[in-house]
């Protein structure tokens, strides 16, 4: 037995004589209660009884605990699988990448060219990780104010009836697949943006010193802008469910006098709901981030894949996993070995994001667990 | 009117009406790419679909089927080795492993692991199945899904059989039931609802997964359910139908689309609704 099973107490095993009439009476109790679950049933008939004869105790019970010892052993070693699978994930990219990293060492993050075919090859992540990073930023700027205030409207001020289908269509905005907001984005908004919104920006910045270059140039159907705006979309649904989620978490009785002393709706959000919610809500909007910065199918259609780094956000650009997505596949050498290096990158830069995701919803779930 | 009562008023009706704009902002979004999807994708529709192969470029009639039955193959198995695996994994952490100094750690590697980047997965694999295979195939297009199923299933078993009251667990167990017997017996079947829901959510997670799949199981032309070559998928297939010049090719690329998100839906309203069921009784 294992030391983590004396420490639970693993389940004493029968003893003495009368314990199948205990346990028939005790059947009848569970349905009289309506358990449903038959403990009993299942105790006398189990397999294990059956096989060794219900005679012959010593063999049942070592039946017993040699499959509960399987049991342990499996879901154990599953768990472990999980650690494994992690180890693998960094070993794997470091594998893979370890030849570009000789290769080019640090100068790999200041290069701006990607020349996979030059002789020899000259590769650098500085435009796949400007892309990265600009995107999620643009399109955390737009989310968090929206995500936000859409749980606003569904905790306050949502009639109570429009709030489950509401709160509906935002979750299931969550579960639609990433390539159809791709696909949607190349086909649809692309071109929207192209012809609407991108010349508004450009006439209207136009002359001015730094905002002019930032909204220059032609418009385009594949752009940073338009990447981030899809981008936006598809974590809209992340911010929204988390937020909505820590806003129930705070006691009615604080929002009550608020209201009661004659606060407003705003005055209550913002002195009271936000201010509580504070680490839960900067948990989710991380965790967002994180999905933001891995995002893959829904930004390689629309942002061009250009390695430029161009002042302009209505130019093309790319991502560090567009940059994968659009290239691995035919890759080979010294090529392939950095993408998987630009994939290493991306795996540290969203760990990190994650991880500090995870430690706030944590501590708040530990607040929420001492009040409880 | 108090002017300062009135600034008050006037700066919450103000935000009333943004956080309202908000929510119409976002039920926006979805209709108008569910409307976009059903108006393309019904226009694609029939039978030809379900009974043709992907046709060769610059062809004007042609199907998915092969796409279809890939993307089904892909999915069974990914789901079939991830789930059993996140199951247990699951169990072990809300069953056996409550005070377990080991446990934390799993439950954090598996939150980030929930959401890690798809990609990464797909580079994962290409390196840890893909090149000693010496071949894109579908086994390790699968093996990718595996890997993206088994955090989801892991957080959404524990969090089930956490709901399942300890009084349940220590009636079986004053009444000399084994360990695993309890678990197997007592707490699966209180929290099957529950189960269940996870493995459908992890499901339509992986449906539509598109990344891993790109150089894993690659894409393949012609019908074939040949786990150690390149196979025909969905997501993979829309992928280059979409920056296809070809008109027909666009056209099964919105139809294509339209079934994903049809089937990712469904499961997740099944899903729903199944949880919803449980907490209902």
């Amino acid at each position: 037995m294992s030391a983590a099973e004396e420490r639970h107490g693993a389940p004493p095993f029968f003893k003495g004589s009368c314990e199948k009439v205990f346990l028939r009476r005790f059947a009848g109790h569970m349905r009289d209660r309506k358990q449903g679950i038959g403990v009993a049933e299942i105790a006398v008939h189990g397999s294990a009884m059956e096989q060794a004869g219900s005679h012959d105790r010593t063999r049942a019970l070592n039946a017993f605990r040699l499959g509960d010892k399987a049991f342990y052993w499996t879901t154990r070693i599953c768990a472990i699988l999980v650690l494994l699978l992690l180890g693998g994930i960094i070993v794997s990219l470091i594998v893979g990448a370890w030849p570009a990293i000789v290769q080019f060492g640090s100068a790999f993050l200041t290069t701006q060219r990607w020349a996979p075919s030059a002789e020899p090859p000259v590769l650098g992540a500085l435009s796949p990780l400007y892309g990265t990073i600009l995107t999620s930023v643009i399109a955390m700027a737009i989310a968090i104010p929206v995500g936000i205030g859409i749980a606003v409207f569904l905790t306050e001020l949502c009639p109570l009836w429009a709030r489950r289908p509401i709160g509906m269509a935002i979750e299931l905005l969550a579960g639609i697949p990433s390539i159809i907001y791709g696909m949607w984005g190349f086909f649809i908004l692309g071109p929207f943006l192209a012809n609407t919104v991108q010349p508004f920006f450009i006439d209207l910045f136009a002359g001015v010193p730094v905002l002019g270059s930032i909204f220059g140039g032609p418009p385009s159907y594949l752009s940073l802008f338009n990447a981030s705006l899809i981008l936006a979309i598809m974590v809209l649904p992340f911010i929204t469910a988390i937020s909505r989620d820590v806003f129930a978490t705070v006691p009615p009785v604080l929002k009550e006098a608020a209201y009661g002393v004659g606060c407003t709706t705003w005055e209550v959000v913002r002195h009271v709901v936000l201010p509580y919610t504070r680490v839960g809500v900067i948990g989710g909007v991380m965790l967002a981030l994180g999905r933001a910065l891995g995002e893959t199918m829904a930004v390689t259609f629309i942002i061009g894949n250009s390695f430029r780094i161009s002042p302009s956000i209505f130019a093309p650009g790319t991502t560090i996993s567009a940059a994968i997505a659009s290239e691995f596949a035919e890759s080979d050498g010294l090529h392939q070995s950095s993408l998987m290096l630009l994939g290493l990158l991306l795996f540290v830069l969203t760990f990190f994001v994650l991880a500090a995701a995870r430690l706030m919803l944590l501590r708040l779930e530990k607040k929420a667990g001492k009040q409880a | 009117m108090n002017p300062i009562y009135a600034a008050r008023r006037g700066r919450d009706i103000v935000v009333r009406a943004l956080c309202f704009a908000a929510a119409a902002f976002g039920v926006t979004w979805l209709a108008l790419i569910l409307f976009t999807l059903f108006y393309n994708g019904l226009a694609g529709m029939s039978w030809q679909l379900f009974t043709q192969n992907t046709p060769p470029p610059g062809a004007s009639e042609g199907g998915l089927v092969n796409a279809i039955v890939g993307s089904v193959i892909m999915t069974v198995i990914g789901v079939g080795v991830g789930a059993p695996i996140g199951l247990f994994a699951g169990t072990y952490l809300a069953e056996y492993g409550r005070h377990d100094r080991l446990s934390p750690v799993i439950r954090f590697i598996n939150d980030i692991l929930l959401s890690a980047p798809s990609i990464i997965i797909g580079l994962f694999i290409y390196g840890a199945v893909v090149v000693p295979m010496r071949g894109f195939s579908a086994l390790a297009g699968s093996l990718a899904l595996a890997v993206i199923v088994i955090p989801v299933v892991v957080r959404t078993t524990e969090d089930m059989l956490m709901l399942v009251p300890n009084s349940l667990r220590e009636a079986a167990s004053a009444l000399g039931l084994p360990r695993s017997l309890v678990i197997k017996r007592i707490a699966y079947r209180a929290a099957r609802a529950g189960l269940i829901t996870g493995v459908l959510l992890a499901t339509a997670r992986v449906a539509g997964e598109t990344a891993p799949l790109l150089f894993t199981a690659l894409s393949n032309q012609f019908f074939s359910v040949d786990l150690t070559n390149t196979i025909a998928n969905l997501p993979v297939t829309i992928n280059n139908f979409v920056q296809s010049p070809y008109v027909y090719w666009k056209q099964l690329a919105w139809s294509g689309a339209l079934l994903i998100t049809l089937a990712v839906l469904a499961l997740n309203i099944g899903a729903r609704l199944i949880g919803s069921e449980r907490t209902a009784k």
